[in-house]
């Protein structure tokens, strides 16, 4: 009779699963990756290894010693103070104590601050706060002490900014319309991007992150692309981290490129390349979870991406392990046993540079 | 790895500054501390390592140093130039 394993559903559902529904999600998950992306499936012993993880009985697990790697953060010390929706446990404290807290308390490899709406267009009108503060806490941490946010072109659109809104306009027919309202956006968000990067800059900024990329298509990844090269250009020794947001390139305009290459439909490992060119440091990979479908399907989905992304990259590649994120389930407490499986699987098989 | 109650921010650092690789900024930061690359993350070499080396340790011991000055140390030790680092230094 086939042996049950304790494990999950993307949504976070505790479930026992036989090892051959395991193994047949394993296979169905480098499969779909492996073809949506054109790059190789997981070998026999890689998905042996895949399948040892998810199957080890031990309610966590970790990589062996001297597999270590670092982990940088999007705002991980904000979650000390923020609330519910940013993932918050609401303790009173200032954003000095919480960097300094995850520094020391946490042993965070890297620590960060950001907006609290982690967005980089409200950053402007309150530049000279957040370098005030950057500067403070940068004077008495040790580790790297990033400054993060999100591009989020969505903010420019109307209501929320200048230009008129595609949403509204493609139902509407108005094809070309909505071409340009992202085109024109995109051109304020790279704006926006390299002057908070130039006045952080001022304040000794140890490193700059570019965190979601693409969240709203292939203009907001242009964006982001253009923003790093000119700070790379005039600010070279800049540490710049630029994350995506998803497995591929999001086609919401469909035919922006980046020094000729079109970026919608791009895969990590393609991606990687781009943010590379481009002049960053680290990129941060992004598979979403499919909440319908196993932790095992997830990860050896997302293994598959970060493995030819690795591989290829000539830049660092960490690896996004927040909420429903790289086979990590959809939810607000994600639980430890598949934190640590899906941590393990990134580092040892993924060969991940980092979290 | 670990942040500064071992290694983990030598790491960084090194990744960030010269866009090495998990492997080699291991190795990089290894050789400058001249340890086996095991014992980057062994507490127990890493505590006296850096409490000597003044580049920060994670308990807090009165007047030794963290911050800015931890930093313009973990700079010397890497080769590497850290912009808090340099504006400090350039206001001095």
């Amino acid at each position: 009779m086939d042996k049950k394993i304790l494990t999950r559903m993307g949504d976070g559902e505790r479930l026992w699963l036989s090892e051959s529904d395991v193994k047949t999600d394993i296979e169905d998950g480098t499969a779909d990756a492996a073809k949506r992306a054109n790059i190789p499936v997981l070998n026999e012993n890689e998905k042996k290894q895949l399948f040892d993880i998810i199957a080890d009985p031990a309610r966590i697990v970790s990589v062996n010693p001297g597999e270590e790697v670092i982990v940088t953060d999007d705002g991980c010390s904000m979650s000390f103070y923020s609330g519910q929706d940013g993932g918050g446990v609401g303790i009173p404290m200032s954003r000095m104590q919480a960097v300094l807290t995850y520094e020391r308390a946490s042993g965070g490899d890297t620590t960060s601050i950001g907006h609290s709406d982690y967005s980089f267009k409200p950053v402007k009108p309150i530049i000279n706060f957040e370098k005030n503060d950057y500067y403070n806490i940068s004077m008495v941490s040790t580790a790297p002490l990033f400054y993060g946010a999100q591009p989020n072109m969505g903010l420019y659109f109307q209501p929320d900014g200048p230009c008129p809104n595609p949403s509204e306009l493609l139902p509407a027919g108005k094809i070309a319309e909505a071409l340009q309202a992202q085109e024109d956006a995109a051109d304020h968000l790279t704006r926006d991007l390299v002057y908070v990067g130039k006045k952080m800059a001022e304040v000794g900024c140890e490193g700059l992150n570019l965190d979601t990329s693409g969240s709203a298509g292939d203009a907001d990844f242009l964006a982001a692309l253009r923003a790093v090269k000119t700070l790379k250009q005039s600010i070279p020794d800049l540490p710049i981290v630029m994350g995506a947001s998803g497995e591929f390139i999001i086609g919401m305009h469909g035919d922006v490129t980046y020094q000729n290459q079109r970026l919608a439909g791009l895969y990590p490992h393609e991606q990687a390349m781009v943010v590379s060119d481009a002049g960053a440091d680290v990129f941060g990979l992004a598979i979403g979870t499919n909440t319908t479908a196993s932790v095992a399907w997830n990860l050896s989905r997302t293994v598959t991406f970060l493995k030819e992304a690795a591989a290829t990259s000539p830049i660092p590649v960490h690896a996004n392990v927040g909420m429903g994120v790289c086979g990590i389930p959809m939810m607000e407490q994600t639980p430890i046993d598949s934190v640590t499986r899906v941590s393990k699987a990134l580092v040892q098989i993924g060969k991940a540079d980092g979290l | 790895m670990g942040g500064i109650r071992t290694s983990g921010d030598l790491v960084a650092w090194m990744q960030i500054t010269r866009r090495m690789k998990i492997h080699e900024a291991k190795a990089y930061v290894a050789k400058k501390l001249k340890i086996d690359l095991l014992d980057l993350t062994n507490e127990e070499v890493m505590r006296p390592i850096r409490e000597e080396l003044g580049i920060g340790v994670v308990t807090s011991v009165a007047g030794s140093p963290k911050g800015i000055r931890a930093k313009i140390k973990i700079a010397e030790l890497l080769d590497i130039s850290i912009r808090s680092v340099d504006l400090f230094k350039s206001q001095l």
